[in-house]
């Protein structure tokens, strides 16, 4: 399990990187390697030069950036994990990131690398689509917006075009009171990929009811889905559970599941119904200050 | 291509093809076989090494990829030829291991982890060497060992330095 | 039993000698092994479940750079022998590299040779095979019962092995007892799957005529298999054994590996090392264990006593026929578990199919079997509606049984079950986990209590080949150790094999310091190479402690003898007035007339004249042990003494599983341990709980699963799960100590100890949290999907009124 052969870049800047891409169609952006190097391992990926982003200046950062927090590529999951802002303004993110393989994989693997690998059970795409991320991206010397909604076309697809680079993404804070967020996900093993996977952030009224919601559903599908037509049926309710679980039925009844080794089709779909659930029932009673059990 | 990388504190110029994994590059071209082969995709952990004090997978990156980093092996934590830090002593009282193979590994996870939490609680060891896999131990008597290693560092007359 | 009524260093909390190089990453691993001038060797493999290997084009490879040699299956077939095998199947010959015809995918077909390994991998992706598919067959049952697609042609089915025993009245035990029952339980495979992947230099000198071998191997008659098979004198091979094995728990065994390089290294003329990297390890090495297809029947009465039980064992060994059938033979020796069932019949069938030939597994196929025979026990419980532990209980021999000797023949030594179970049950409260479960289960959960009790037969004799295969006629199964105290008066002691973490080193001296009354860490233990070497059995079969330590027991008493001789003779008083104190000997009568150590050192090296006549100079000795209660062959029945002791172990967990999720989780695990003396109380406690979480890992997460094509789709560590921390459990276990009989500490194997009884106990547990919906499952690993499937196909029956 040696990689093929191949020329090591590190450019010193973006634009840089983006030519090499762009000069060499099997050339490859690597940040965190934490997927692409087995894969290059296994010869499953092989390209002919691998352009190192992980040293360029400015790539990695978390800050405000006005209603938003902005997170650079090249930001390594460990730092999401222990970064005070991201506790603060996306806690559904810090509440997710434990969940990503493990310390020492998230010690090297970036929240941009995560993203463009777009597997159907990453957690920090299905962050990013629960929270209406708009991701950035660097091509031909251009930076271009897109929504993590349309950024994901597939189970390991993006949008993103071969020669751009994912320079960052803005994750909107929600403001105000009663803000709460439920995650959830089941695996074999503790740190394995996700079977099902939902993330639920919530805001309510001071009487508890439902103002505003956001639900994913991660790891089942293709890429992660938002349950829109539930989260519009459940504003203005109080989420009482059998409401919940009802419309979350109704928005997962026609998906297409993945079926492999690990869990069938039937598995994710039904399961995918009890994690959307739990983390909406989760993500209510942070809300509202209560104290949630462990799982 | 030629490399500088810093391993253990010391500067070693390496001439590597840029496929070579980190860990290929530490045991076949700097000669220090403590951190070992074992999947050689990402999960085992047996190959693990401290990449600026923290625990990363060597075949998981390329030789040129370290450079500017500090690289600490097994090699690096070891007091000297014969002599054994106190989380390596702790590891032989409580028979933390079998047939050793994954053991570098743990030594330098348990390493990392006490640098950050001196006190852990069971939890916080399970965690901090659930990306190790040991298919001897059940893992019950590596748990003790760093339990064991925490306690005596705590307990040290003056603190022992573990060093990133 | 011993002579040693207290003991210095036996049972005390020792450390492990062997744990210091391995904290500092010092370890010799046969990769850590750089014999000058090494070429690597990297494999090209059957894309195909069957294939006719039509032509093979090596020319694009062999001009890439650094390429030395490209072998294929027809010049290595041609220039070697088939590899041994265990039964008597010679037209089903296994060779390293497939001849002619590939069986499974990923079979070795080419081996290319290249200066780096990765310039090996770049070369074997150019070496252009063109295969003929052919029709496979996976499944066992469809193996057996059609001969339309045959996995070797030319053996006319594809059983290897289909042997019925009966031992008892069977027939009248089943028409006397009122009631039966039926269970198919399904055993998926799986294997221990070491950290460390199997690896081997080999490296030929043809000026001195010398095959140097490092290799990380567990495996019996290693030497003679590759000299056999390369067709040189065993002589001319030498297995170094100081090289530091990383995990087998059965597997490492690396026959056709070795033949391989060896072949190559003669060939070339350079040491050639291959290194299986994990996805060749997956799917070719070797490596993969017992896939079982139980049926059982047992007849029993009201009371829950269990008379008689029919076994039929169906073994899918894969496409070759290595050692891996055998494992049906070694559960023969605890067919009946702890229990009085008086009559049994057992069908042994070992069949040859299109997946990865299987080989040796920890427990040698007594785990499967011990999960056959619990999940029967619980069902008989179930279905008379009695307690499972009270059932256990009543069918358990007791201790003033033994020595109790089994329909199959096997005498077990010594036990006291009660007495364990009763240890466990006072630890935690068998009641009180009752009230725990129903508690989970009135909160929404199921939750089961999981029981599981059983043997680990130990001392590991190879009477299983005999039983299966007439034409092998050994009875005997040694081990050997050889002590020497030199010219100044320091102890080297020897062993005769690798070792794969069980702390041999240790096990060593601390029997030769118990018998010497000398601090074991005196006593310096090496390991001679294949040809200065005795005989050795390797650590198979739970045998060292009882093997090895017996024959260092054994070599150490005999130069204790020799030094009362010297003594007794040089101080001129009768031998048996003798007194041997830590190394120094004295007269009884008079105690301040004695000599020392460093005087009897003198003598025997230096002053001829003052040893008894015709005594030999020197102070070495040695031992070759026989195991105790070997030496005969099965009768015409096959009743056999499998292995002189029986370890015994019992669980008692507590499983939760979210219905909606079908995730189990252990909350409480226990196990009740009685491996006899215990010599090394670290080393015990460490193969009990890595048992239990490699037992855990086949109820659970671990098979090497096929599609439909026949290719192996868990064949990296990502879709083959290994427990990690988070999986295993907090064990606690509760010791108790029933000595043997048959061994010089009253000890008996702990080396599969944990893992011949978690499996059933985790099984137990979720069929028992199952029981509530009506539901059971007996096919392991029970997976996290296909239990909420299960669950949830039942809860939507109940909802509908069924």
């Amino acid at each position: 399990m040696k990689a093929a052969p191949f020329e090591y870049s590190r450019p010193a800047d973006i634009d840089e990187a983006c030519a090499m891409l762009a000069a060499d169609e099997n050339a490859r952006l690597i940040a965190g390697g934490q997927t692409l190097v087995p894969m290059m391992a296994m010869r499953l990926a092989r390209p002919t030069r691998l352009v190192d982003i992980n040293r360029i200046a400015g790539l990695s950062y978390i800050r405000q950036d006005g209603d938003a927090i902005a997170i650079g590529a090249t930001t390594r999951q460990c730092d999401l994990e222990r970064s005070a802002t991201i506790a603060r303004d996306i806690p559904l993110m810090a509440k997710a990131i434990p969940w990503i393989g493990h310390a020492a994989t998230r010690a090297r693997g970036t929240i941009g690398g995560s993203l463009v690998n777009a597997d159907p059970a990453a957690e920090q795409a299905l962050i990013a689509v629960t929270l209406d991320a708009v991701l950035n991206y660097r091509e031909d010397k251009k930076t271009i917006e897109i929504a993590a909604g349309e950024f994901f076309v597939g189970a390991m697809v993006t949008s993103l075009p071969s020669t751009a680079c994912l320079t960052g993404l803005k994750i909107p804070v929600w403001h105000g009171d009663r803000i709460g967020t439920g995650f959830h996900e089941v695996n074999a093993r503790r740190s394995d990929f996700a079977f099902v996977s939902s993330a639920v952030q919530v805001q309510l009224d001071a009487d508890g009811t439902c103002k505003r919601i956001a639900i994913g559903a991660g790891a089942a599908t293709d890429f992660p889905m938002r349950l829109t037509s539930a989260e519009q049926q459940l504003v203005g309710s109080k989420l009482d559970a059998a409401k919940v679980k009802d419309v979350v039925t109704e928005a997962l009844a026609d998906i297409e599941a993945l079926d492999d080794l690990h869990a069938t089709a039937a598995y994710r779909k039904r399961v995918a119904v009890s994690m959307a659930c739990r983390a909406v029932a989760d993500a209510r009673a942070s809300a509202l200050g209560e104290k949630l059990h462990a799982h | 291509m030629r490399i500088n990388l810093d391993i253990n504190g010391e500067i070693r110029e390496l001439d590597v093809e840029p496929r070579t994994s980190l860990l290929d590059c530490l045991r076949d071209h700097v000669g220090l076989t403590g951190a070992h082969t074992g999947c050689e995709h990402g999960v085992c952990g047996a190959c693990t090494v401290l990449f600026d004090g923290v625990a990363v997978r060597s075949c998981l990156m390329f030789a040129p990829q370290a450079e500017g980093s500090k690289i600490t092996t097994i090699e690096g934590v070891t007091p000297g030829p014969g002599e054994m830090s106190v989380i390596q002593d702790a590891f032989c009282e409580t028979h933390g291991m079998q047939c050793g193979y994954c053991t570098p590994a743990m030594v330098l996870v348990a390493h990392a982890l006490l640098i950050d939490n001196p006190n852990p609680s069971r939890d916080d060891i399970v965690d901090a060497i659930s990306g190790n896999i040991c298919r001897c131990t059940g893992y019950a008597q590596i748990i003790d060992a760093i339990a064991l290693a925490a306690e005596r560092l705590r307990g040290a007359n003056r603190p022992v330095e573990l060093t990133k | 039993m011993s002579a040693i009524s207290k003991f210095r260093f036996v049972s005390t909390d020792r450390r492990v000698r062997e744990d210091r190089r391995f904290v500092a990453g010092k370890g010799k691993f046969v990769a850590d092994i750089q014999l000058p001038n090494t070429k690597h060797v990297a494999l090209v493999t059957c894309p195909h479940a069957a294939a006719r290997i039509v032509s093979i084009d090596k020319s694009a490879a062999l001009k890439m750079p650094g390429v030395h040699y490209i072998l294929d299956g027809a010049e290595l077939a041609a220039a070697t022998l088939p590899l041994m095998t265990g039964l008597d199947t010679p037209n089903v010959p296994r060779r390293p590299l497939a001849h002619e015809i590939a069986r499974y995918s990923g079979e070795w077909v080419v081996a290319v040779v290249a200066d780096s390994r990765a310039q090996a991998e770049d070369a074997a992706e150019e070496v252009v095979i063109d295969y003929e598919p052919l029709p496979f067959v996976l499944d066992a049952e469809q193996a057996l019962e059609s001969n339309d697609i045959l996995v070797h042609e030319a053996h006319g089915s594809n059983v290897l092995l289909d042997k019925t025993f009966t031992w008892g009245e069977v027939d009248k035990d089943f028409a006397a007892s009122p009631r039966k029952l039926k269970l198919r339980v399904k055993w998926g495979r799986s294997s221990t799957v070491p950290i460390e992947t199997f690896g081997v230099t080999a490296s030929w000198d043809p000026w001195r005529d010398m095959l140097d071998v490092h290799a990380s191997i567990q495996m019996p008659r290693f030497n003679d298999q590759i000299g056999i098979a390369l067709k040189i004198p065993v002589t001319s091979v030498r297995v170094h054994h100081d090289v530091d094995v990383g995990g087998s728990y059965g597997v490492k065994r690396g026959i056709k590996h070795t033949v391989l390089c060896g072949y190559l290294s003669r060939r070339l003329g350079f040491p050639v090392k291959l290194l299986e990297d994990r996805l060749e390890n997956m799917r070719g090495g070797d490596a993969h264990g017992p896939e079982r297809l139980f049926d059982v029947e047992v007849a029993f009465d009201d009371n829950g006593i269990v008379r008689s039980m029919k076994m039929r064992a169906l073994e899918n060994v894969g496409a070759y026929a290595g050692r891996s059938p055998f494992q049906l033979g070694k559960p023969v020796g605890a067919i009946v578990g702890p229990y009085k069932i008086q009559s049994v019949q057992y069908r042994a069938v070992a069949v040859v199919t299109n997946k990865t030939t299987q080989d040796a597994v920890r427990g040698f196929g007594q785990a499967p079997t011990n999960v056959a025979i619990e999940r029967t026990m619980d069902e008989v419980a179930n279905v008379l509606g009695l307690d499972r532990l009270e059932i256990r209980r009543r069918n358990m021999i007791r201790h003033d049984e033994f020595p109790y000797t089994i329909p199959s023949g096997t005498t077990y030594d010594s036990g006291d079950f009660h007495a364990v179970i009763d240890k466990v049950v006072a630890h935690t409260s068998y009641e009180g986990l009752k009230v725990e479960r129903d508690a989970l289960r009135t909160q929404g959960m199921l939750a089961g209590i999981g029981l599981a009790a059983c043997l680990e037969p130990s001392g590991g004799n190879a009477t299983f080949e005999a039983l299966l295969n007439p034409k092998v006629q050994t009875s005997t199964f040694m081990d050997s150790c050889r002590v020497n105290i030199d010219g100044v008066g320091s102890i080297t002691a020897t062993m005769h094999t690798t070792s794969s973490g069980q702390g041999h080193e240790t096990l060593v001296g601390t029997a030769i310091g118990e018998v010497l009354q000398i601090d074991p860490e005196l006593i310096r233990v090496v390991r001679p190479d294949s040809l200065n070497s005795l005989p050795s059995g390797t650590p198979v079969g739970s045998r060292m402690a009882i093997m090895l330590g017996g024959a260092a027991f054994h070599a150490a008493t005999k130069l204790k003898t020799k030094l009362m001789t010297i003594a007794a003779h040089d101080l001129g008083i009768p031998v048996e007035r003798a007194v041997y104190d830590q190394g120094n000997v004295y007269d009884k009568n008079k105690p301040e007339h004695r000599r020392t150590w460093l005087d009897l050192v003198q003598i025997a090296w230096r002053s001829y004249h003052r040893l008894p006549a015709d005594m030999e100079p020197g102070l070495a000795a040695s031992h070759i042990m026989q195991v105790p209660t070997g030496g005969t062959l099965p009768d015409a029945d096959g009743r056999v003494q499998m292995y002189p002791c029986t370890s015994f172990e019992f669980h008692l967990i507590l499983v939760k599983i979210d219905p909606d999720l079908g995730r189990p989780e252990i909350l409480k695990y226990r196990i009740g341990h009685d491996c006899g003396v215990v010599i090394n109380p670290k080393i015990v406690r460490g193969m009990t709980m890595g048992g239990i979480a490699h037992g855990i890992g086949a109820a659970l997460y671990e098979e090497f699963a096929y599609n439909d094509d026949g290719q192996l789709i868990a064949q990296t560590f990502m879709d083959y799960l290994l427990p990690s921390s988070h999986e295993v459990p907090d064990v606690q276990i509760i010791h108790h100590e029933t000595p043997s009989p048959h061994t010089v500490f009253g000890q008996k194997g702990s080396g599969e100890s944990g893992y011949l009884g978690s499996p059933a106990a985790v099984a137990n547990a979720i069929n028992d949290a199952l029981k509530p919906l009506g539901i059971s499952t007996n096919r392991l690993p029970i997976k996290v999907s296909t239990l909420g499937d299960m669950i949830a196909a039942a809860q939507e029956n109940k909802s509908k009124g069924h």
